[in-house]
């Protein structure tokens, strides 16, 4: 934990307030604690909208068990118990390497080198000098057969190496954004150089 | 070989549109009233009929836990849960049915929440999958845009809604129990069972939990009969499976096979190979993190079915095929998968809580070597008291891989202990337990 400073006030503004709408009507009266973790996440998605830091501060926490009606203890258990909500400020990109087994057998220690290497970062959960990144160790985040992963915000980084981390982290710093996925060019889940079932239907191409 | 006339997951791969007019042309929505116009009690005679087994991890026949469900409906609502929490290490393929053949798990929601006398259905999708969700949520307003679900779902009469969760990044949340708790706005803490969900679940309500694969292959067994899917795979082990090979193949991937494919063959045909050929196998775990691994002997004959395995102290799981080749440090490998459930662990159970921060520090110090011989066994007998000792399977699933590794790979285990001796120079002299 490093030293943050924490907003005097949160409110949610029109663009969370249309989510939110659509989220309570998810629940039945009176389980509107149900919302408890997609309003923690929108309050993290606008910090990071507002501020270019997606995290949760207190105040937030306080809002949304206002509005839920929870005791503001019940917000801060579950903002804590889930990795997802950042509990101080974070990097405009969050990166989250998966060093589960399966990336660690197909070199995750690599990839981390290589964010390393690039942002200065030494430690987990450090954000670097110019405030550009921050550096997650998670566990398996499910696309296994694709390993390693490197997650930047919402998106999966698939079939990663250090020259493609080094790559994707370059582009991020020139304020590019590169394509989502597999950087091989693998299609999705399939087998390198094409799928080897489902050959034989014809189903119209998207 | 499994034939792609009898595969369900047309679309696994994303090569087709995931959307509705991509989905009916592969035959999904395809008769849907007809299949509900059979009625609440065919339609689960039809899926206990089929053979089909929980394809979330236990194995559970789906139909057998679909009847659970009390007959008729009363004070209390009922619903359907659908478990989209893919987090066991070495799983994504309800991923790839989530963003490529969403239709196929909304047809699946709708037909098995009416078989269980639900109005409504919510899927529970890891935090992480956030692209998914979206994908998910796009194919529900068109399903809804469509009249396929909602008001008088396909014309059926019945109404049905179907609404997306997202969680926030918890391995636990998978347990059925804490994934409704969670799903209630709490911390993700199993429950004590019983009551099980089907008498008490979400918000107290009589509630089924599903895995996504069970789901999404239901209509598709409704459609073209139970006899066709028991006849695929192996007596008591019936149908297709999503297996997931990750690890030391040449190319890992998703595929679809029958069960009781031999695991041989999965990984020759389908995954280009174990690098370096079949005999630099080092070992697999077969059915995600939570299983037992399996040495090269084992994995040369194995079949990839639920009893198969089972009977040589490992599991299917949910199928996820984890390959190491012999230039893996097996010891690490196991090591890291304790720091996960070290990590995972929801703290509720003392055995579990305490258990697996020292089942990681001593399983580190096996790495290093820098351990007795005897502690081999003093670390064995202490997966003996979490496994079986706690709410939930998370427990066991800690202990399971440590009793793997100890089974198959003792005296790799006690060759880096003598290395570590031999280098360090203090032979003989006891080591300092896990209190460190």
């Amino acid at each position: 934990m490093t030293e943050h400073t924490e907003p005097a006030s949160f409110a949610f503004d029109d663009e969370s307030e249309a989510r939110i709408t659509k989220v309570m009507a998810k629940y039945p009266a009176g389980k509107q604690a149900s919302a408890v973790l997609p309003l923690l996440d929108l309050a993290q998605r606008q910090m990071g909208r507002v501020t270019g830091s997606a995290w949760v501060p207190k105040v937030a926490m306080d809002e949304i068990a206002r509005r839920l009606d929870m005791p503001p203890i019940r917000v801060y258990e579950v903002a804590t118990f889930y990795l997802m909500f950042n509990m101080q400020p974070v990097g405009t990109y969050h990166l989250q390497v998966c060093t589960t087994t399966p990336c660690w057998l197909r070199g995750s220690d690599q990839v981390v080198e290589a964010c390393r290497k690039a942002t200065g970062i030494k430690g987990w959960k450090e954000t670097s000098a110019d405030g550009l990144f921050t550096m997650t160790e998670v566990e398996c985040v499910g696309a296994c057969v694709n390993a390693p992963i490197l997650q930047v915000n919402d998106d999966f980084f698939e079939d990663m190496d250090a020259a493609s981390t080094e790559a994707l982290l370059a582009a991020l710093r020139r304020g590019e954004y590169p394509k989502v996925g597999s950087v091989t060019g693998r299609q999705t889940s399939a087998p390198e150089g094409g799928p080897t079932t489902l050959t034989t239907l014809n189903f119209p191409a998207e | 070989m499994l034939s792609d006339a009898d595969r369900i997951f047309t679309n696994l791969y994303g090569t087709g549109d995931a959307g509705l007019k991509g989905a009916r042309s592969r035959g999904d929505w395809d008769g849907t009233k007809a299949i509900i116009e059979r009625g609440r009690e065919a339609i689960v005679e039809e899926m206990k009929a089929s053979g089909l087994r929980g394809r979330g991890g236990a194995g559970f026949p789906t139909g057998m836990k679909w009847s659970f469900m009390p007959k008729t409906i009363g004070a209390l609502p009922h619903y359907l849960v659908v478990n989209a929490d893919e987090s066991e290490p070495g799983t994504c393929k309800d991923r790839d049915i989530i963003r490529h053949d969403p239709h196929k798990l909304l047809e699946g929601c709708f037909i098995a929440s009416f078989a269980m006398g639900a109005h409504a259905c919510y899927i529970y999708i890891r935090g992480e999958f956030y692209n998914e969700a979206v994908a998910l949520q796009s194919a529900i307003d068109e399903a809804y845009e469509a009249g396929l679900i909602g008001k008088n779902a396909c014309g059926t009469g019945w109404d049905f809604d179907c609404y997306l969760h997202r969680g926030a990044g918890a391995y636990i949340c998978g347990e059925e129990t804490a994934l409704i708790e969670s799903l209630e706005g709490k911390k993700g803490m199993p429950r004590l069972k019983p009551p099980f969900p089907a008498a008490m679940g979400l918000y107290g309500c009589p509630t089924t939990v599903n895995n996504v694969e069970s789901i999404a292959v239901a209509p598709t067994i409704l459609r073209r009969g139970a006899s066709w899917f028991s006849a695929l795979g192996r007596p008591k082990n019936a149908g297709t499976k999503l297996f997931c090979i990750s690890g030391h193949v040449n190319k890992p991937c998703n595929v679809e096979e029958e069960l009781g494919i031999p695991l041989k063959e999965l990984i020759e045909k389908y995954a280009g190979g174990v690098r370096g050929g079949w005999d630099n196998l080092l070992a697999v775990i077969p059915g995600g993190a939570s299983v037992p691994v399996l040495n090269k002997a084992t994995c040369d004959t194995i079949l990839m079915d639920f009893d198969s395995l089972r009977e040589v102290k490992s599991g299917l799981g949910t199928a996820a095929v984890i390959v190491m080749d012999k230039s893996t440090d097996i010891i690490k490998a196991i090591a890291r998968l304790s720091q996960f459930y070290k990590h995972e662990s929801c703290g509720q159970c003392t055995p579990c809580r305490e258990g697996t921060g020292w089942m990681m520090r001593v399983m580190n110090r096996m790495v290093q070597g820098r351990a007795t011989i005897d502690e081999i066994d003093t670390l064995e007998a202490v997966t003996r008291q979490i496994e079986g000792h706690t709410i939930c399977a998370l427990g066991d699933a800690a202990a399971w891989p440590i009793q793997g590794l100890i089974k198959n790979f003792r005296p790799v285990m006690e060759e880096r202990i003598r290395a570590y001796k031999a280098q360090s120079g203090n032979g003989g002299r006891s080591m300092p337990l896990a209190a460190e």
